[in-house]
């Protein structure tokens, strides 16, 4: 399978700030990629290195098999790309911006334009500053998801949607992967991401700290078990990747690496099991670890 | 909906937080208004000595009272003179353009602090505190009294030598058509829902008191004409100062400056925050708008019309003028001095067009920065990146607001040239090719800010330091005798004098090549940086 995206070994500073430090990216051509990290993490910074809008210091990126930089507008041709926060012109109607935004790429499907602006319910002959937010980032979307183009890049594209039109979001995105088109979703809204993404990738610090399937991912953490056993529970505090250990009389409460689970799960029937419930780890779990992981730091920091 | 009407706040609540508001105005403008105060008093105070050297006896001076009466070309130009004494002489020579930096000066500060904040939607952060319904368009206006009243302070303190009733007089003249035009630029602010519209409608007004106060002049020579009664900067030259002060006409400030506040007031008052009396029409479902040239037309072309429109005008009137100068003044030497000083070659009738085209060159290079620095607002407000996000090229992107910025000030410079003609009614082939060769000039204004957008992006908007620094070079420095070398800095100083003067084409090819050469530097430069966010 062939990539739409690879980055390696990014970096790029401000000044004394390290905004890209080392970041690898991949993305495999018809996927659909979730890009998460905290604030100030780095996507934003990434994308626009992606959209030649920035020049890295140094690594290597490709975009659709062309540099970002040095081959821009080429690219660009076959890219469509929703910023997180849509600035118009205030004397252009949301539908001119529309077909501007097709024309000065690979062209406009006209019908897909119509069914779209019906579906966001976006009134297309309002002008730049009397849209609301959500109604300016459906603006962009209606132009993104018309345009004939192989790649999608939203840069948090649903901040300011309600939950209706979020929904529509979501079926178009499916609309788009069943198309064959890559989209690269950088994105806080977990349930989205967990609906949507083929493969996640999760930074930090301008630097990749996992990437992989939802799947793969999960397997990295850690399960949540509560079992009512038939005599006193022993040795568990043993095991290794048990966590949080929780003994009151025969009921057992513990966290464990998710690795680790078939030896906890063996050594509870060892003592006999009468109830037991195991809760897979939730997306939320899965963020807060990576993003907490700078606060403890941060905190001794200051 | 008398229910609604009884909502309508009454009471000292409304005013809540202009203190505070007022104290931000100022930290936020606290470079900007001191270098307004500092030019503008710079330009006053240092005209006494100046003029001393150039008419140092009292018969010269007295000669030049003369002229004057005789000639409304020069009027046209600078008002009538009421006295020969080095106070009311100043008061002549720079109070009206002392009077129309003030009003700049005081618009900017009232949209900015009042449009501005709605347009980009901050107001509703700041409303949303503790702040009342008019504390905002208060705090606005009294911020530009203060700068206002500083500027007052300033002139009247640094005149008192040359007597203090007139100092004072001057000073509050020129701080009143400031706060004219300061609560005029209130209630444009309510009509318009952009501020860069608010700003183009208000200075709009100001050339127009402009004209009326010049056209006014050139009919009487003790400024009585009733359109000159009708421009606040023509009450300025009323209140006569330094020439038996005429105190009361200092009353009309107050009563234009009370009156346009409670228009504004009220207009404030019967809208909703972000609003506006002209509302925004819905545009088409769908647009032809299909290149980024096709969009920086879009974007640029209502103050390109604004400008033309403008420019066309302005050549009409002092157009007309013009035949004024040669009949009444003739041969007369000292009178033909005084234009030259002010840029203008011999023959007199050339020497006005030269200085009044000069001139209008001079406005023109304000058109080109603004002009050029769209690149700049578009990039800094985030509506460059999704365009530059799609197939279009850095340089396609700025080449379309380049060719408006340059051919525009080609095709001003052509309208005013065209508006010389019509009002002149004569000499119109020399007319245009004096009006053309101003581009050259105006062009390395331009290519400079293109560099300083692609250089420096931080530093883009000192574009504008760097236009009005030549336009003040061009207006004042001729008169204040500053060394040479300070003249050549401007590209305007090496322009030939045209009509009248012999064509040389060397300065203007190389103006021409230097303008280029930055243009071409400052584009490299924004290939090859990143872009601002």
């Amino acid at each position: 399978m062939t990539k739409a995206i690879t980055v390696s070994g990014l970096h790029k500073s401000f000044g004394r700030t390290h905004a890209l430090d080392g970041l690898d990216l991949e993305v495999k051509t018809g996927e659909v990629h979730g890009f998460l990290g905290p604030n100030g993490s780095g996507k934003s910074t990434t994308i626009r290195v992606l959209l030649g809008l920035l020049r890295a210091d140094s690594g290597a990126a490709q975009v659709l098999g062309r540099d970002p930089w040095a081959d821009a507008v080429e690219a660009h041709r076959r890219i469509a790309y929703v910023p997180g926060d849509v600035t118009l012109w205030r004397n252009l109607s949301g539908g001119e911006v529309i077909d501007l935004f097709g024309r000065l790429r690979g062209g406009l499907d006209t019908g897909r334009r119509a069914e779209l602006i019906e579906r966001f319910e976006l009134d297309p002959t309002k002008k730049g500053r009397t849209y609301s937010k959500g109604n300016r980032q459906k603006v962009a979307l209606v132009a993104a998801f018309a345009s004939d183009v192989d790649l999608l890049i939203l840069d948090e594209p649903t901040s300011g949607l309600d939950p209706l039109m979020e929904a529509v979001f979501r079926r178009c995105v499916e609309e788009e992967r069943d198309r064959g088109r890559t989209v690269l979703l950088s994105s806080h809204i977990l349930s989205e991401v967990e609906e949507l993404c083929d493969r996640v990738s999760i930074i930090r610090k301008g630097r990749t700290v996992e990437t992989g399937s939802l799947a793969d991912l999960r397997h990295l953490t850690r399960t949540s078990v509560t079992a009512e056993l038939v005599g006193a529970p022993n040795g568990l505090a043993h095991l290794p990747g048990v966590h949080d250990l929780d003994v009151q009389g025969h009921r057992v409460r513990l966290q464990v690496d998710t690795s680790e689970l078939d030896a906890v799960l063996r050594q509870l029937s060892e003592t006999g099991v009468r109830s037991l419930t195991s809760t897979p780890p939730t997306l939320e779990e899965l963020f807060l670890r990576h993003y907490q992981e700078d606060v403890p730091a941060e905190a001794a920091a200051r | 909906m008398t229910a609604v009407s009884t909502l309508r706040p009454t009471g000292p609540r409304q005013l809540a937080g202009t203190g505070t508001l007022v104290r931000f105005a100022l930290r936020r403008d606290r470079a900007m208004i001191p270098i307004w105060i500092g030019v503008n008093a710079l330009m006053v105070l240092s005209m006494p000595n100046t003029l001393k050297g150039l008419y140092g006896t009292s018969a010269e001076r007295a000669d030049l009272v003369r002229q004057m009466e005789t000639n409304p070309s020069l009027r046209a130009m600078v008002g009538p003179v009421f006295d020969d004494s080095l106070g009311a002489l100043t008061a002549w020579r720079v109070g009206v353009y002392a009077g129309a930096v003030a009003a700049v000066m005081s618009l900017i500060i009232v949209v900015r602090h009042t449009r501005d904040e709605e347009e980009s939607g901050r107001q509703e952060l700041v409303a949303s505190g503790m702040v009342g319904r008019r504390a905002s368009l208060t705090a606005a206006l009294l911020t530009a009294a203060v700068a206002n009243a500083v500027l007052a302070l300033l002139l009247t303190a640094g005149l008192a030598g040359q007597g203090g009733a007139g100092a004072l007089a001057l000073g509050l003249g020129i701080a009143g058509v400031g706060m004219v035009f300061a609560t005029m630029a209130a209630i444009v602010a309510q009509l318009t829902e952009s501020a860069r519209l608010a700003r183009g409608l208000t200075a709009g007004v100001l050339g127009a008191a402009f004209v009326l106060r010049a056209a006014g002049d050139s009919a009487t020579d003790d400024g009585s004409s009733a359109l000159t009664w009708l421009s606040p900067i023509g009450w300025l030259e009323n209140v006569r100062p330094f020439a038996a002060e005429r105190w009361w006409v200092l009353l009309l400030f107050a009563a234009a400056v009370a009156t346009q506040a409670a228009v504004a007031y009220e207009l404030a008052g019967r809208r909703d925050v972000g609003m506006s009396f002209l509302p925004t029409r819905p545009g088409p479902a769908s647009g032809r708008l299909g290149s980024a040239t096709a969009l920086a037309w879009r974007l640029q072309r209502g103050s390109l019309l604004g400008w033309s429109i403008g420019f066309f005008l302005a050549g009409v009137v002092y157009g007309g003028m013009t035949d004024g100068a040669a009949d009444l003044v003739g041969d007369n030497d000292n009178a033909r001095e005084i234009i030259e000083r002010m840029g203008g070659q011999s023959g007199i009738t050339d020497a006005f067009l030269s200085a009044m085209i000069g001139m209008l060159g001079l406005i023109a290079a304000l058109y080109v920065v603004a002009s050029v620095l769209r690149l700049h607002g578009e990039e800094t407000s985030g509506r460059a990146e999704p365009v530059l996000a799609n197939a279009v090229g850095r340089l396609r992107w700025a080449s379309g607001h380049l060719l408006i910025a340059f051919g525009g000030s080609v095709l001003i410079m052509l309208l005013a040239g065209l508006g010389f003609a019509v009002g002149h009614g004569k000499e119109a082939g020399p007319i245009l090719g004096a009006c053309l060769v101003q581009v050259a000039a105006v062009w390395v204004i331009g290519g400079l800010a293109v560099l300083l957008h692609g250089l420096a992006p931080r530093a883009a908007v000192a574009a504008w330091g760097v236009a009005g620094a030549v336009l003040l070079i061009g207006w004042v420095g001729p008169a204040l005798d500053v060394p040479q070398a300070v003249l050549d800095v401007s590209p305007f100083g090496h322009l030939p004098k045209l009509p009248g003067g012999g064509m040389e084409w060397g300065p203007v090819l190389v103006l021409v090549l230097v303008a280029v050469a930055l243009v071409g530097v400052g584009l490299a430069g924004v290939r090859r940086r990143d872009m601002s966010t």
